[in-house]
């Protein structure tokens, strides 16, 4: 779940880390009077959930509380990355003497957390670690030690910082891996960390929280269909509210299969005999013939989808309860479209039976499924 | 070299008076498992499926000396559960639970290395010794007792793989499920290095998908001579989109890292046989034998 920058800062000032002034902000007028409350030149910056907003035009200047109550106005309502801003926040404009890059994050080959530093802030971190690795300092944090005062000072070292600076910068990257722990961060990032004559302030502030997590999180949990509200399609929410693991794709067939890897492997199937997914759904493991149903239901009612490929095995998940939900969702849903299922397991010969006495393909393996299923939508 | 398990490997499940604990403790019974008590903490003296609940896991070792533990508790409970079994000696510990925090994870994979611990998991459809144990939630169905040695990171397509070589008329010798999470206890190359030396297993089926670079360090290890027998692989997710997540943790391409076509380039490079669909592994492999 990724926090907006104005929630993230919040949780970094909490914990001792230097932020510019500012304020979230839904209005022109909260735009101008909080500016003359400043009384100094402003930055105001959409409030989004993804990167790259900067390029986009959602991070503006004002000089005067007028100037910002104008920007404020062009920016809200604003469409970035199929998003519409509707807060922003208004923070006093620095004098930046430098732009540099800090973050902490997962490494999954050392099952630990790793400190990522930079003197090229401003920049996509990814395309610095990829041209000049050189570039990046990194500290992979001893999960029983944690991260001592001197890994800091090493950071900080490294970055080329030394006296009075080192200990700003370091105390920075101690409360950054703090903040990261206890938020249960999968990621946070400050990029730009801007230095400034006096030290260093956080001019951008992410922070990316572990979903599995937000039952040690009670507060963000509220914010959670929010944050999906923002991040999924229309036909994604709609399915989350049905308990459906579903993303949405732009093909012609409708994609049901049960755990990912399996589920993945079908729409990869359906794209190399030329044909292109309209969805990924995974039923997960154990399903009753009702969540069949609904997916069967869910995926039957999407226009785009000419047909229905259904790719199961059956372990923990029945083959006859594959083909009850199946058949109850092709009654219940009004429009005829084709459907070809592929199953394999527990039950499949009952399954099988329930199916062919309803007038439905199957086949025993997927790639003929996937075929017959390619086949199907080009033709209706 | 480590045991994982086998027809002698004395299981314990925690959590087995869940709805899935106690389904999954009679399954592994009937495939030949043997499971010798379970734990659920308030629980202790009551008895499911025949056997005895405990408290805590050093009272259910003392009591019948269990070897190894499988996790089936929710995910706030999951940490705890890993660091009692790991604490009483248990190897390995299979954490089926989905959905634990990353940060525990973490905790117990430090924690684990201290001890030597082998972890399985989370988020795992945990390992089979086809014909003597399983310590899992797979179809016993799909699996035959044989000399193929499967790695996955997915369970449903795990399972697919292990039945194309069912049907080629070859078998497997132990399976094991890595774990879909993005820190798990054992990736490709720890189970690899246990393969080369197994002589049970003659050749592996490697099932990879998108995210992370774990199959590419799987490629390295066999282009470098790390593993010398045959091996095949397929990986999923070559239609996925970009930043989309499906599904898994683990099942999510950023930028251009971790995608299907880079690790079916690293494999080949490494000399795998990489399969187009799921049956080819099996194909490619009854070919090698």
């Amino acid at each position: 779940m990724k926090l907006l920058e104005y929630e993230a800062k919040e949780h970094f000032r909490r914990h001792g880390i230097p932020t510019p002034q500012g304020r979230m902000i839904t209005t022109p007028r909260e735009a101008r009077d909080y500016t003359a409350e400043l009384g100094k030149p402003v930055v105001i910056k959409a409030q989004l959930p993804v990167g790259g907003r900067g390029k986009a035009g959602g991070v503006r200047f004002a000089d005067t509380p007028e100037e910002a109550a104008e920007v404020a106005d062009a920016l809200l309502g604003m469409r970035i990355k199929g998003l519409t801003v509707e807060k922003l926040y208004v923070e006093e404009k620095l004098s930046i003497v430098n732009e540099i890059y800090l973050g902490v994050t997962v490494d999954r080959r050392n099952k630990a957390y790793v400190v990522l530093a930079s003197s090229e802030g401003g920049m996509d971190i990814e395309e610095v670690a990829a041209k000049t690795p050189e570039r990046i300092v990194r500290h992979l944090v001893d999960p029983v030690h944690g991260l001592r005062g001197y890994h800091g000072n090493l950071v900080a070292k490294r970055l080329g910082y030394g006296g009075r600076k080192m200990l700003q910068f370091a105390a920075f990257v101690e409360s950054l891996y703090e903040l990261a722990l206890e938020m249960d961060a999968e990621l946070t990032e400050i990029n730009p960390l801007a230095e400034v004559e006096d030290g260093f302030t956080a001019a951008d502030a992410r922070l990316n929280v572990d979903n599995n997590a937000l039952f040690r999180h009670g507060e963000l949990e509220e914010r959670l269909l929010e944050s999906y509200q923002s991040e999924l399609t229309e036909r994604e929410m709609k399915a989350r509210s049905k308990g459906l693991t579903y993303v949405e794709l732009d093909g012609n067939i409708g994609i049901i299969g049960n755990g990912a890897g399996l589920t993945m492997a079908t729409l990869d199937t359906v794209m190399l005999h030329g044909g292109r997914a309209a969805n990924f759904l995974d039923l997960g493991g154990g399903a009753t013939p009702e969540r069949i149903g609904e997916a069967a239901k869910f995926v039957l009612g999407d226009e785009r989808a000419r047909a229905l490929l259904v790719n199961v095995l059956g372990g923990i998940t029945r083959c006859d309860h594959i083909a009850e939900g199946v058949v109850a969702a092709r009654r219940e849903v009004a429009v005829e479209k084709p459907i070809v299922v592929r199953m394999m397991g527990t039950n499949e010969e009952e399954g099988r039976k329930i199916l062919k006495e309803a007038g439905v393909e199957t086949l025993g393996s997927m790639e003929e499924a996937a075929e017959l299923a390619v086949k199907l939508a080009e033709a209706s | 070299m480590t045991r994982f398990i086998d027809k002698d490997t004395r299981v314990l499940v925690q959590g087995i008076t869940g709805s899935q604990g106690a389904f999954h403790t009679h399954l592994m019974r009937e495939y030949g498992t043997k499971v010798v008590a379970g734990t659920v903490p308030g629980r202790g003296g009551q008895t499911i499926e025949g056997l005895p609940v405990y408290d805590t896991v050093v009272e259910a070792e003392e009591s019948h000396g269990v070897d190894a533990s499988i996790i089936f508790v929710p995910a706030p409970y999951a940490l705890d559960a890993a660091l009692e079994s790991v604490e009483a000696g248990l190897d390995p510990v299979v954490i089926i639970t989905e959905g634990m925090p990353v940060r525990d994870s973490i905790e117990l994979m430090a924690r684990a290395r201290l001890s030597g611990t082998t972890i399985v998991g989370p988020n795992t459809p945990g390992l089979i010794k086809a014909g003597e144990c399983k310590m899992g939630i797979m179809p016993a169905q799909v699996f035959k007792k044989g000399e193929v040695g499967v790695i996955s990171r997915s369970g449903t397509l795990f399972y697919e793989v292990a039945a194309h070589i069912t049907r080629v008329g070859l078998g497997q010798s132990t399976c094991v499920g890595l774990g879909g999470d993005p820190v798990v206890g054992l990736d490709y190359v720890d189970v690899l290095r246990w393969f080369e030396e197994d002589p049970e297993t003659e050749a592996v089926a490697l099932i990879g998908e998108i995210g992370g670079d774990a199959e590419e360090r799987a490629a390295a290890f066999i282009g470098d001579g790390g593993f010398t027998k045959p091996v095949a692989a397929y990986v999923a997710g070559r239609a996925a989109v970009p930043g989309k997540r499906m599904g898994h943790a683990g099942a999510i391409i950023q930028g251009s890292m971790g995608t299907a076509e880079s690790k079916m380039n690293a494999l080949r490079d490494a000399g795998v046989a990489v399969g187009e669909f799921p049956r080819q592994v099996a194909e490619s492999l009854k070919e090698l034998l």
